[in-house]
């Protein structure tokens, strides 16, 4: 009969301490670094950068597109490692998610501000909604995959959480990729597409994670 | 409280830095209150406590492979109990019970009051018989026979590096098989 009694599992343990496990910051940069190419792959082969790219820059809201998205992945990059440890919760640095919405708020207050050649409508359904919805959701798995790798090596407290804010991070960094393809660049389109598609990938992200991300 | 803490905290300080002693003697110091808190739990729940230290055994698996979350800056019994607490609700929740498990039972527990004795565990050693066969062998020696890895290098004909990985492969495949 095999025997396991707590002072033995406790000598055990303390025979092992020479192992360190790798800070999850690390683990989540590797695993990012290992999903990247597949996704610029698949961007690259299917979609690619739009052509009038140079006219683009001197769009403001061209750019733009890329403030909200980075400003998306990044905070969802530090909120995922903050709720990696146990003892913490989106109190202390949930606020963070909020900054792409006020860039995309700030965006359409000045996009109302200016005149415009299109009506609101328009701009808002733009012509590439149907290639926005799949594509940021498509280009966006390989990286959730690698976030949930990543994060694995962490132990949050809300698995399912955890899992949404790793879609919220790989559906930034795929709509940034994005955003270099699509040709619409209103705020409206942002704030409406990019929102569905990225609400779709926080939800793969959350399902995933309540069975991934428990320790 | 305030003490107990700190000495926690710098137990755990030491351990990181390399101090197996230190580390061994924390997990033994923490132990008393994990298991006080696993019994709470599960009365709490109608469960019968007998079966507090597979939790207790649960937990301490858990702080060993998820001790690189804890930040040495912060105090160490917060983050331990966030992670006792974690186990003791999916302990209770896998046994179909679901329970709101209270932090302060953790961190009220006094020394005075815990029992001392240790009652048998079964699924830490249930699913060391699942393991490869070298992993369950370096995991026997260094548990029940309380040889040193050097010794269980020597007896297996091993390196001292293999055994390393086999131990720790063998606890998270442990811990792994747990989790199922």
């Amino acid at each position: 009969m095999m025997r396991m009694d707590t002072d033995q599992l406790i000598r055990t343990l303390a025979a092992d301490n020479a192992h360190r496990g790798r800070p999850v910051g690390f683990a989540l940069m590797m695993a990012l670094l290992a999903a990247a190419p597949v996704s610029l792959l698949m961007f690259f082969t299917e979609l690619g950068i739009r052509p009038d790219v140079m006219m683009a820059m001197r769009n403001p809201f061209f750019g733009l597109k890329f403030a909200v998205t980075l400003a998306l992945a990044i905070a969802a990059i530090a909120v995922s490692l903050h709720l990696s440890r146990p003892e913490a919760s989106l109190r202390g640095l949930g606020w963070l998610l909020l900054a792409p919405v006020g860039i995309l708020g700030a965006a359409i207050g000045g996009e109302m501000m200016m005149p415009q050649r299109l009506p609101m409508m328009t701009r808002l359904v733009g012509k590439n909604s149907a290639v926005c919805m799949m594509a940021i959701p498509v280009l966006s798995l390989p990286l959730l995959a690698g976030a949930l790798v990543g994060l694995r090596h962490g132990a949050p407290a809300r698995p399912a959480l955890a899992g949404a804010i790793a879609g919220l991070l790989s559906a930034g960094l795929a709509a940034t990729l994005y955003a270099s393809h699509c040709a619409d660049d209103s705020p409206l389109f942002v704030a409406t597409w990019y929102t569905i598609a990225t609400a779709l990938v926080t939800a793969v992200g959350a399902l995933a994670g309540a069975k991934l991300l428990r320790y | 409280m305030r003490e107990r803490n700190d000495e926690w905290t710098g137990l755990m300080r030491s351990a990181i830095a390399g101090d197996s002693a230190a580390y061994h003697r924390l997990l033994k110091a923490v132990t008393p209150v994990l298991r006080a808190a696993a019994r709470c739990g599960l009365a709490r729940a109608g469960q019968p406590v007998d079966q507090s230290e597979d939790i207790v055994q649960d937990i301490l698996l858990a702080v060993h492979l998820k001790r690189h979350t804890w930040d040495a800056e912060a105090p160490f019994a917060p983050w331990l109990f966030a992670i006792a607490r974690n186990k003791l609700i999916d302990a209770l929740r896998r046994r179909g019970r679901r329970i709101f498990v209270d932090i302060d039972d953790f961190a009220e527990t006094l020394p005075g009051e815990v029992p001392a004795e240790t009652a048998s565990a079964g699924e830490v050693a249930a699913q060391l018989k699942t393991l490869p066969e070298r992993q369950r062998e370096v995991l026997q020696s260094i548990a029940v026979e309380a040889a040193s890895i050097k010794d269980t290098a020597a007896k297996f004909s091993m390196s001292e590096g293999a055994v390393r990985v086999a131990l720790h492969r063998g606890l998270a495949s442990l811990t792994a098989k747990l989790r199922e």
